[in-house]
């Protein structure tokens, strides 16, 4: 269960976020949307801990996470963002280990390893465990990272982004395995871009536009044409996907019609 | 302990009995000729006669009788070396070679934390302005006839507090910034250094410890330099999984439960300690900490539980063949030059005068060797060696 009330984060005297307010139950896939530079990587980033906000809480479980170690907050809340390439030769095994940072007391125990493995069976990456990162491809090294925050075994997992940079299979391979991940009983809070694949995935979507929590709700009463206009300022027409029996968001662009070829001595 | 891979694990050991030889052969070489095995069976009976005297002190203070001298007796070796020879092995070559294996092990310990901590490859101990501030502290010393050990031991240390504190910015220390604060102390106090040196009597003197060497090794400093060095290094180790955890990005590190500030204070103090305690016995000895855990990084991969003890022991290595060669090449060019009948070498001898006992700084001798020996790592690699 994770609350955040009133979340105040400003940079200088750019207020990135303004009172946002954010409740979710565990067992939930939360889809955080909006467009670039709304605030939505600070949102995870100020649930993590990474960023301390000027004002307002973020309680775990009832219990502020200001009043929680590293290693504490480590163990509740495990965070996965987009990890373009790491250049260290470190083997596939050795970076799922690193989830067990907050746990591993001096030297790594039986049981440590045992959860690695677990990770890494859950993310279909048990037979690269041997292969160093680098040399691993973009869909593969996510699916490394969110193996090491499931090894974190954390009650919310938070992912930024996690797709955006990956083809469509990977896309879809990685919020199936994030999806599975809810259902179990983890809390998924996910800054997703691609609203259609947000409108599938996610039990209730938060709109953010400028720092301001536009709308929350269901992806039923969030993603509306009129809300869309607001934050993103383009028409939409939503539809229901009759193929995934979720919503379905076009953008209302003109039909381009056959263009005149361009002859370039105009343009000069 | 820390899980090694089995090859990481057989390289480590390799170098550790290396390691040993080494200091055993090379305390052998030198202008008397004394035996390896006699070498050996010198410090065999050095080392049973210290723990025997460790011992009975010991056992003296608890007041329990015990006479050992039998058991000890037993396991002595038969004396068949003459009292100098023993004086030149251990009163004069071992506490030397014992001293250039401690400096080796602390640069490479504390470059290899550096450029893990400033993920950097340029990094090494003296980046952030330690080796400025031992010099000056020396200049100062030499100057004004102070102990020179503590004082650039005492320089080093206020000046890693001072480029920490600048760098800090809101309780944190960016790594960006600690580096260019360093960058900019180094020059403030190389410029200080230049004056004394422009003014200084002992101008001769201080150039010589800038460029680094062990003329004056002694038991007392090997026993000082040890405490520090091999305190530091355990600390250092202690840190291996954090080091590596933090390769992957501070604010990883961060959400792994990493506590990065903390963990950063931590092993710049101590490599900061380490290395103000190798320089301030050793003068400017460089390369060591900048190409060993490159070397080692490229043998064994970037894991600093396996990286950080075999920097460790390749710079102990490292650093005493270079030694041996610094103290022990000018009498072969010497007997060279002498045997030969060509007019240029003749011609020569008589401009440089006698290199008979002469002892290069070995700092020339590091960066001599060690230059293009890393350069040939750099082109032998096709990927960058820094990964």
């Amino acid at each position: 269960m994770l609350e955040v009330n009133s979340v105040i984060v400003r940079y200088g005297n750019r207020q990135i976020l303004n009172q946002v307010d954010l409740h979710a139950e565990n067992g939930k896939f939360v889809g955080i949307i909006g467009p670039n530079g709304s605030g939505k990587t600070t949102l995870v980033k100020t649930i993590n801990n990474i960023i301390k906000p000027n004002a307002g809480s973020i309680t775990v479980d009832g219990r502020s996470i200001d009043t929680m170690s590293s290693i504490e907050i480590a163990k509740n809340i495990a965070m996965v963002s987009q990890v373009i390439s790491i250049n260290f030769e470190f083997t596939v095994e050795d970076v799922v280990l690193m989830g067990r940072t907050p746990y591993i007391k001096g030297a790594e125990t039986h049981e440590d390893m045992e959860i690695v493995q677990d990770a890494m069976k859950k993310t279909k990456i048990l037979h690269l465990k041997d292969r160093f990162v680098t040399q691993l491809s973009g869909g593969e090294l996510q699916k490394v990272i969110i193996a090491r925050a499931l090894a974190q075994d954390p009650k919310i997992l938070i992912l930024d982004e996690p797709t955006s940079h990956l083809d469509i299979t990977n896309q879809i391979d990685i919020l199936n395995l994030v999806k599975e991940a809810s259902r179990k009983g983890m809390l998924v809070i996910a800054v997703i871009h691609d609203l259609n694949l947000a409108a599938y995935y996610c039990d209730k979507i938060y709109l953010i536009r400028d720092g301001d929590l536009i709308s929350s709700g269901t992806p039923e009463e969030v993603l509306t044409p009129s809300n869309i206009k607001t934050t993103y300022n383009i028409d939409v027409e939503v539809i229901n996907n009759q193929i995934t029996n979720s919503l379905y968001v076009i953008p209302r662009l003109e039909p381009l019609s056959k263009q005149e070829p361009v002859v370039i001595s105009e343009l000069i | 302990m820390p899980k090694y891979s089995g090859s990481v694990r057989s390289v480590i050991i390799a170098l550790a009995v290396i390691l040993l030889i080494v200091v055993v052969s090379n305390t052998a070489i030198g202008t008397t000729n004394i035996s390896p095995v006699l070498t050996a069976k010198i410090i065999y009976m050095g080392l049973l006669e210290w723990v025997q005297g460790t011992i009975l002190w010991t056992l003296s203070l608890t007041g329990i009788p015990f006479d050992g001298s039998a058991f000890f007796n037993s396991i002595s070796p038969d004396v068949t070396w003459t009292d100098g020879q023993e004086m030149i092995i251990m009163g004069i070559r071992l506490p030397r070679v014992l001293l250039a294996a401690l400096v080796g092990a602390a640069l490479a310990t504390a470059g290899c934390s550096m450029q893990g901590l400033l993920k950097n490859p340029l990094a090494d101990p003296y980046i952030i302005g330690m080796s400025s501030g031992a010099a000056l502290g020396a200049a100062i010393g030499f100057t004004l006839l102070l102990p020179i050990q503590l004082i650039s031991f005492i320089f080093a240390t206020i000046t890693i507090f001072v480029v920490y504190n600048i760098s800090k910015v809101g309780g944190k220390v960016p790594v960006d910034t600690l580096l260019l604060a360093g960058i900019a102390i180094s020059f403030f106090l190389s410029a200080l250094t230049s004056f004394f040196l422009f003014f200084s009597e002992s101008l001769h003197q201080i150039i010589y410890w800038m460029m680094g060497g062990f003329w004056n090794a002694s038991w007392d400093k090997v026993k000082i330099t040890l405490v520090i060095v091999f305190t530091g290094i355990l600390l250092s180790y202690r840190h291996s999984w954090n080091l590596n955890v933090m390769l992957l990005g501070e604010e990883q590190a961060q959400s792994l439960g990493v506590n990065i500030e903390s963990v950063k204070k931590q092993i710049l103090v101590i490599s900061a300690l380490i290395t103000a305690a190798a320089v301030s016995v050793s003068g400017i000895i460089g390369f060591v900490g900048l190409i060993i855990p490159h070397i080692m990084r490229n043998i064994i991969g970037p894991d600093h539980r396996g990286l950080l003890p075999a920097s460790t022991l390749m710079g102990a290595i490292f650093l005493v063949l270079s030694d041996t060669f610094a103290r022990t090449f000018p009498s072969k060019v010497q007997a060279l030059l002498e045997s030969s009948d060509i007019m240029l070498f003749q011609v020569i001898l008589e401009r440089i005068g006698s290199l008979q006992g002469v002892d290069l700084p070995v700092g020339i001798v590091t960066a001599l060797f060690g230059a293009p020996f890393f350069i040939y790592l750099l082109r032998k690699r096709r990927k960058s060696l820094y990964a």
